[in-house]
């Protein structure tokens, strides 16, 4: 062997090219392991590789993120949900306020029904077959006694009236502060409402949907949607003392349509109720001032903070509903910064005296 | 059974095999050599039995090959192949006949005179019977088994003798008790926690309709241990007698018909079982091991750390461990996954599909689970362990129950006394193992070796099971064939029994309990004192499945190490509700007392407090940025209210520096800073879990002015130096 190698010895280069394709072909040489693979196979691989990185590369594509932290911040505009009702007509009282009067049982069903009635009727404001919502305060573990949620008669005259009125269907629902299932139960409304008739939504955390309010303090936040979602919206909230805001009641019960850590908002409390307020501009406002907490709000707990006024009043305008309900505890509009700012946006007048009054 | 086991049998059984052996026994009245059985050491019970590996008795006494082998006990294993005659193992019968490759008449002949000559014996099985029957009227043979057979049934294996009606009928009593217990479990389980109702009044008092605490009223092992540790049996807890009772005439009945965590071992024993799942290595898996005597000193040990004054072992009752792992663990997972994936759904820009996710969302957070997602501290430790312990099953099949369960361990002492048990017709036996393969507790049903009685879970699978009628459920049956003790070795007993005993004091002189005591230990309303809490507090977790805000979690090691799982306030995740009582309705032990809305608000008696809270004023923003809030004021439940505010102005710099670059200027604003009056504070925590400083709350309770404390207090009033501790 090592002869012949030495007859035929090629050159150095030509050693290391490759053996001719037909000693390589040569079935008795080469191992059936070793094979050149088919053209066929040869394409399949090669598309299949290249498939795998074309996939990856346009799916890389199709989700890169650029990063930076201006990435996820879309524009908008100020969301407003108008539930109000347009093109109002004349000689119905723009504010009604209902007294019990001294001959009387005291009756949140007369007291509403008058209200309603010197404002033209629930009919003027609800449609045949319109979803509606009512939107008490039931905000905390009280009962009716302690006045720190609406009381729930005048929610039940309310849920009455609107059906009265040929709505569909009546939603109450509100986000509470202390734990829902009490706060619902406790305050009495479920079982009232539910005795009219009316659905009554729980805050569950699914109800809950990321909205831009687009307020001056009031961004971004997750919304209640069950609160939104309808034809007619009413805001029954109950007129009473608020320790930082001084008087709550209607502006503020909109308070309820927030999920999130609303905690944050008592840094700016006017700001964000006006903001709030301008989000949500109610049918109705029905106010009940059945007995009012005076002092310790706006959780409460002491009968003796309450006082019993047996007024519930009625208005199509929610800041003007709040200049007049915080006379009922002492306030002056004047000192109120959400009034204020309300009436500088449009939303209503904090002179209520100019309105309509009808007292009935 | 408090003998050492001895390593040889008593009597060596290698005899010759002969028809004479045979008779002999027989006029004897026994087949077997029963006292060599009886005399067996317990964990030399695998193959005692003379025809190990042969079936079909009868034809093997004449087989030239079917010796009476020795039952070495090291050929155990060697010995296992040729089990389960489910496939076609009944046909040894006819393989193992000496005449059969004889001509056809003459194999019948031989058949026919066997099973004449089994009958007058009084040995074979009523299919052999059956055969020689039918074999001798086809051969011609007069006179052959004047008997008329029992009705078989051709789809069993062996004999092929239908179980008794009555077991077939508790077989399925018995499946339907599981599913049905579990059921309700489950139903305990998602009602343990308030849901409002339409139908109540405002003034209704807010308790739960259903007694969600109900399985573990009826565990006699917590009330063994409360009883030991408080020397009373603390209200509902009477309940657990019944069950005991129960046991006392049934055995453990509990175990195999009752128990939800058992039911779910017997499931996942059941759909788990690759590894020890077919055959041979099945039957080697349920045979009675050594390992099963662990549960015992366990619970001897928790029954002594009880003595000790605690009752730590609901760290590993079966129902407290159902309720923490399930109830902390598997509910909150699946609502959490399930909430994802149905706000996916949410999502879908269609009207239908949203409201269809809507109202299951709805559906589930009225029936299963609450309306917003629980989160428990730690709960991953105990999910792990949940998981690790149904996996386990894989090995060795319902791990839990035959190795580590006290409870079980506990009912096992008392079924010795049971009315109801097993008797075996040993003779019967063709060690077909399908007892074995059906067997829940491991407690060798099988012929030739004595039934355990404290093992036994009373699933009657076994009887069920067998084609040859040797095993007999019966009320006050013979105990020839049965050990009614637990297999514990004194020395490991008493040792075990002592670690326990030890184990308190050696964990109370760390620091978490005389001194050093844990600020953020802050215990549920209406907890007794700490010591007595500890010797109550069985880890059920069912004070924190009810809680309504999510406010009391598991310890970790925050209460020490023998605090692991008692129940603590985070308040930052929930706080204690102003009118609820619900923790205390639900302890099934009262560690936390039962207490009314009017003793936990302080109406004409002091309020219950839990703690006290406390301002950072470095964090607080009316405090130290000037800036209005006040979240915690409006929140405070009591009346008055606790925390008070101070009226202030104060003086803040303005955000920007001036136009000409220099110093920002000053302003004074109006602020109401807040305090905490101590005497009011109940310490429910609202306040810290509504302050908006996010991270590391501006306002927090620790435990120091808790009402259950006579030292752990701040002011001098409440102070009484002449009550002990």
């Amino acid at each position: 062997m090592a002869a012949e190698d030495n007859k035929s010895a090629p050159p150095e280069g030509e050693k290391l090219a490759p053996p001719p394709a037909k000693a390589v072909a040569s079935p008795s040489i080469v191992s059936p392991y070793f094979y050149r693979p088919s053209r066929r196979e040869l394409l399949t691989r090669l598309g299949a590789a290249a498939a795998v990185l074309g996939g990856s590369a346009a799916l890389g594509r199709f989700v890169w993120d650029k990063g930076g932290f201006g990435a996820s911040q879309a524009g908008g505009t100020r969301q407003v949900r108008d539930y109000t009702l347009k093109g109002t007509t004349a000689d119905f009282a723009e504010l009604a306020i209902a007294r019990a009067k001294a001959d009387e049982t005291p009756s949140a069903e007369v007291l509403v029904g008058r209200a309603l009635a010197a404002m033209g009727g629930m009919k003027r404001f609800i449609s045949r077959g319109d979803i509606v919502v009512v939107k008490p305060n039931i905000g905390w573990d009280r009962m009716p006694i302690h006045a720190a949620n609406t009381n729930p008669d005048v929610v039940a005259a309310v849920v009455q009236q609107a059906f009265e009125a040929g709505a569909k269907r009546v939603v109450v629902a509100d986000g509470s502060c202390n734990e829902p299932d009490r706060c619902f139960q406790r305050s009495g409304i479920w079982k009232a409402a539910y005795a009219k008739g009316a659905d009554i939504v729980l805050p569950a955390e699914h109800r809950y949907r990321t909205t831009r309010i687009k307020g001056e303090v009031l961004d971004e936040w997750p919304i209640f949607t069950t609160l939104v979602d309808a034809d007619k919206v009413i805001n029954v909230p109950v007129a009473k003392h608020h320790n930082l805001a001084k008087y709550t009641a209607a502006m503020k019960n909109w308070y309820g349509v927030l999920g999130g850590r609303r905690n944050r908002l008592h840094q700016n409390i006017d700001t964000s109720i006006a903001d709030l307020a301008t989000f949500m501009r109610p049918t109705l406002v029905v106010v009940d001032a059945m007995r009012v907490l005076m002092r310790n709000g706006p959780q409460g707990g002491n009968i003796d903070d309450t006082k019993v006024m047996n007024t519930v009043f009625a208005t199509v305008d929610q800041v003007a509903a709040d200049a007049f309900g915080c006379t009922l505890i002492g306030q002056k509009p004047e000192n109120m910064p959400y009034l204020k700012m309300g009436h500088e946006r449009n939303l209503g007048t904090m002179n209520w005296q100019s309105l309509r009054v009808r007292e009935v | 059974m408090a003998n050492v086991p001895q390593r040889a049998p008593s009597v060596s059984p290698s005899r010759k095999n002969s028809l004479e052996a045979a008779k002999k026994a027989a006029s004897a009245g026994v087949l077997l050599d029963v006292a060599r059985v009886e005399s067996a050491p317990m964990d030399v019970h695998a193959d005692p039995i003379p025809w190990k590996g042969k079936v079909g008795a009868v034809l093997a006494l004449d087989g030239p090959g079917a010796t009476h082998s020795a039952p070495a006990p090291v050929a155990r294993a060697p010995a296992a192949p040729a089990k389960g005659c489910g496939t076609g193992a009944c046909d040894c019968k006819t393989t193992a006949a000496p005449a059969r490759k004889d001509a056809e008449q003459m194999q019948k002949r031989t058949r026919s005179r066997l099973a004449e000559l089994a009958g007058i014996l009084g040995i074979g099985t009523p299919r052999d019977a059956a055969t020689a029957a039918a074999v001798s009227r086809d051969a011609g043979v007069p006179g052959a088994a004047s008997k008329k057979p029992a009705k078989l049934d051709p789809s069993r294996p062996g004999s092929g003798i239908p179980a008794r009606p009555i077991i077939r009928f508790l077989v399925w009593a018995r499946r339907v008790s599981q599913a049905g217990f579990f059921g309700l479990f489950m139903f305990f389980l998602f009602q343990t926690g308030f849901r409002g109702n339409f139908a109540a009044n405002a003034d209704t008092a807010v308790r739960l309709p259903y007694p969600v605490e109900a399985f573990l009223l009826a565990d006699p092992f917590v009330s063994a241990m409360t009883v030991l540790s408080t020397h009373t049996v603390y209200r509902g807890l009477l309940w657990s007698v019944g069950l005991l009772a129960l046991t006392l005439v049934f055995g453990r009945v509990f175990c195999g018909w009752i128990c939800p965590f058992g039911t779910l071992h017997h499931f996942f024993g059941w759909i788990l079982p690759s590894r020890r799942g077919r055959g041979g290595s099945r039957v080697e898996a349920n045979k009675t091991h050594t390992y099963q005597r662990v549960k015992y000193y366990l619970m001897y040990a928790f029954i002594l750390a009880s003595v000790a004054g605690s009752a730590i072992g609901g760290l590993f009752d079966p129902i407290c461990i159902a309720v923490r792992a399930i109830g902390l663990g598997v509910i909150p997972a699946v609502q959490y996954a399930g909430g994802r994936g149905l706000a996916l759904v949410q999502d879908v820009p269609a009207r239908p599909v949203q409201q269809a996710a809507d109202g299951t969302q709805d559906f589930l957070a009225t029936t299963v689970w609450q309306s917003h997602q629980f989160y428990f501290h730690q709960t991953w430790f105990i999910l792990f362990l949940l998981v690790a312990v149904l996996f386990a099953n894989r090995f060795i099949p319902r791990f839990w129950c035959r190795v580590l369960c006290p409870l079980g361990a506990f009912l096992g002492m008392f079924s010795r006394f049971a009315l109801f048990g097993m008797e075996k017709d040993h003779a019967k036996c063709t060690d077909c193992n399908l007892c074995i393969v059906n067997c829940q507790g491991a407690d060798s049903p099988q012929g030739g070796v004595k039934w355990r009685q404290d093992e036994c879970h009373m699933c009657m699978n076994c009887e069920s099971a067998c084609p040859e009628d040797v095993i007999k459920f019966r009320f006050l049956p013979n105990r020839k064939s049965t050990v009614t003790r637990p297999d514990t070795q004194r020395r490991t007993l008493l040792a075990t029994a002592a670690a326990g005993a030890a184990f308190i004091p050696a964990v109370r002189i760390a620091d978490s309990l005389d001194v050093n005591y844990h600020a953020k230990v802050i215990r549920p309303p209406g907890a007794v004192e700490e010591r007595a809490f500890l010797e109550r507090c069985i880890r059920c977790a069912e004070c924190m499945k009810v809680c309504p805000n999510n406010a009391l979690h598991p310890a970790m090691f925050e209460a020490g190490i023998e605090g692991l799982w008692t129940p603590i306030l985070i308040a930052r995740i929930g706080y204690c509700e102003h009118s609820c009582v619900l923790c205390g309705q639900v302890c099934p032990t009262g560690a936390i007392q039962k207490i009314t809305e009017k003793e936990k608000l302080g109406l004409g008696v002091p309020p219950v407090k839990i703690g006290t809270a406390f301002y950072d004023h470095g964090r607080c923003l009316p405090w130290s940025m000037q800036t209005p809030c006040i979240v915690c004021e409006e929140f405070c439940p009591t009346s008055p209210k606790a925390i008070w505010v101070e009226e202030v102005e104060a003086p803040m710099r303005d955000s920007k520096p001036g136009p000409a670059g220099e110093q920002p200027g000053m302003h004074q604003v109006k602020l109401q800073r807040p305090h905490v009056d101590p005497s009011l504070c109940i310490g429910c925590g609202a306040c810290e879990k509504v302050c908006p400083v996010q991270d590391q709350p501006a306002v927090y309770i620790t435990s120091v002015g808790e009402s259950r404390s006579k030292t752990n207090v701040i002011l001098l009033e409440n102070t009484n130096y002449n009550q002990k501790s």
